[in-house]
């Protein structure tokens, strides 16, 4: 640290922030273009179909018997192919979710303002094996008041709206 | 060397322009589980496990987190080397001789063709101040180097399109390539110009695929498998990166992989020892910048073997029967795996219309790609 402060007295220029976003201070900047087109393969292209169809399909495995979502053509834990498709439920409960102030970019949400935090919950699955489920959006709920356990279903986009994925379910909403 | 460690099992999917058809789990998966099925392990043997990708080529941030679930990894212990594949063949070397356990698994994977702006990808490597504002192509990079070497050494770009009409016509034999075609030298010097002297048909074209191997200490080795294939010498390096400062004319960083390569392999005169090479021909000539980095041809030698058909499947010293770079692919990452996939075949005598005779030592090796000098070479034995 000592070592560092006698640098900084011999040699350094303070600087402001003033006088770097000004462009005082020399930098480069670069912005990637950088594009991707994932090919998803028979199980995740047939889920993001079935979603387009308002369906939730998930894909067993004969070994274990898990049955999964996401569906997948091998079972990570067996090391085996997996069997047959099977349509799951589009409700569920709710295992773990949060009260979010911030969104993906990590901006703060203006919660005094009005706006209502966001609450992402993963949620299993009816009809999937204990721990398989979907991370989503609730809504149409007092963010204060979910609670571990609750039933919730899926609600989905009109079908004509529907491209193939996950956002295809707006959100998922308590039921009794 | 107090223990030898051998290949007791490969897998690959084989390698195309695209594969729309299934995701990099199912590529990944499918060589896992070929190489698994011939190793005879199941993927609780194995102790460790090293993948290998490169986040913005697969367009994930920490890419590494995905790559477990394919291999039957998961809850093992694996990483993943942001590097070349035979990088990763030498970390799982290490791992076996370093006590971890007997197996150990590598994996690569291409997905190129999911790359929409390959080109602008390859930029994003260069120096961010000294040269992407110039935003000169990647290309233009390997013209300069195509020059200078040309320059040095007084190979010509006949003797360059040779390359390409030899490993494009391998390569319509190798049922895993994808790129193989019958064309003479004069189609490869009137295509199109890219960065003068490089030509469109001097480079390479993307390929997708995923190839997987299984290690096996001494031991372990013999009881598995009736064919290992002992890697005898290993070696890696890197070159410095600045565009103004690097040795234009020689791959030094190839070079010096090799001579680590060679010394732990005992190795004293490559051509006599070493009978067959898979060389990094992701453009046409760096196959002949490798071979005499590698000490396989002298200084200005390797383009005059090539003219005179020395480096043909029935030439003295076949370079690239697998039809390399050029005529399977470029596979990014996994480069170094298609390399070690042609060896491993040739000395299990598996490379059917390109099958070699009498040899028995073979010679891998790949490169980075444009920017870098960075290399890697493997020597593998029956």
């Amino acid at each position: 640290m000592e070592i560092t402060e006698k640098m900084v007295a011999k040699t350094a220029t303070k600087l402001s922030a003033d006088e770097i976003q000004k462009g005082k201070v020399l930098s480069v900047k670069w912005t990637p273009k950088l594009k991707y087109a994932w090919d998803n393969g028979p199980a995740i292209g047939r889920y993001l179909a079935e979603l387009k169809n308002g369906k939730i399909i998930a894909k067993k495995c004969d070994k274990c018997h898990r049955i999964m979502i996401p569906p997948r053509m091998f079972c990570e834990l067996c090391w085996v192919p997996t069997g047959e498709w099977i349509y799951v439920q589009d409700t569920g409960i709710v295992n773990t979710w949060v009260v979010s102030y911030v969104d993906w970019k990590a901006t703060r949400l203006d919660i005094e303002g009005g706006v209502r935090p966001l609450t992402p919950a993963v949620i299993e699955i009816d009809g999937a094996s204990k721990g398989m489920g979907i991370l989503h959006h609730l809504n149409d709920v007092d963010p204060w008041k979910i609670y571990r356990g609750m039933k919730v279903k899926a609600v989905w986009k009109p079908p004509e709206e529907r491209t193939g994925a996950i956002t295809d379910i707006k959100y998922f909403k308590p039921i009794k | 060397m107090s223990k030898r460690v051998a290949i007791i099992g490969i897998g690959t999917t084989g390698f195309r322009a695209t594969t729309p058809d299934v995701s990099y789990r199912e590529l990944t998966y499918e060589a896992a589980m070929k190489a698994y099925l011939e190793a005879r392990i199941e993927p609780k043997d194995v102790d460790s496990f090293v993948a290998t990708s490169e986040d913005f080529f697969e367009g994930y941030s920490i890419a590494d987190e995905y790559s477990p679930d394919q291999l039957g990894a998961v809850l093992k212990p694996i990483y993943t080397i942001p590097g070349d594949f035979i990088h990763s063949l030498a970390s799982a070397y290490m791992m076996i001789l370093s006590g971890i356990g007997p197996i150990s698994v590598v994996q690569g994977l291409s997905k190129a063709s999911n790359m929409l702006t390959l080109s602008e990808m390859v930029t994003f490597a260069m120096d961010p101040i000294y040269n992407r504002p110039l935003k000169e192509s990647p290309h233009a990079v390997a013209g300069l180097e195509m020059a200078r070497f040309m320059y040095e050494t007084g190979a010509t770009r006949e003797q360059c399109a040779r390359v390409v009409v030899k490993n494009k016509r391998n390569a319509l034999n190798n049922p895993y390539a994808g790129h193989g075609v019958l064309i003479d030298t004069d189609y490869v010097l009137n295509s199109e110009v890219i960065s003068y002297p490089l030509t469109q048909m001097d480079i390479s074209p993307h390929s997708d695929g995923a190839v997987v191997v299984v290690l096996a200490e001494e031991e372990t080795a013999k009881a598995l498998c009736d064919q290992p294939i002992w890697i005898r010498g290993i070696g890696w390096c890197s070159d410095t990166p600045g565009l103004e400062t690097r040795n234009w004319g020689e791959a030094i960083y190839a070079q010096m992989a090799g001579e680590m390569a060679y010394k732990m392999a005992g190795i004293r005169y490559p051509r006599k020892e070493i009978h067959f090479a898979e060389i990094n021909d992701e453009f046409s000539y760096k196959e002949l910048q490798h071979l005499e980095a590698l000490r396989i041809c002298k200084k200005g030698e390797a383009g005059p073997l090539t003219e005179i058909g020395g480096t043909e499947i029935n030439g003295e010293f076949p370079v690239n029967p697998s039809g390399g770079n050029l005529g399977v692919g470029n596979l990014y990452e996994l480069n170094g795996g298609l390399k070690v996939l042609e060896v491993v075949r040739q000395l299990r005598g598996e490379a059917g219309k390109n099958q070699l005779k009498n040899m028995t030592t073979g010679l891998a090796q790949s490169w980075r790609g444009v920017p870098t000098t960075t290399g890697t070479v493997v020597i593998l034995s029956n």
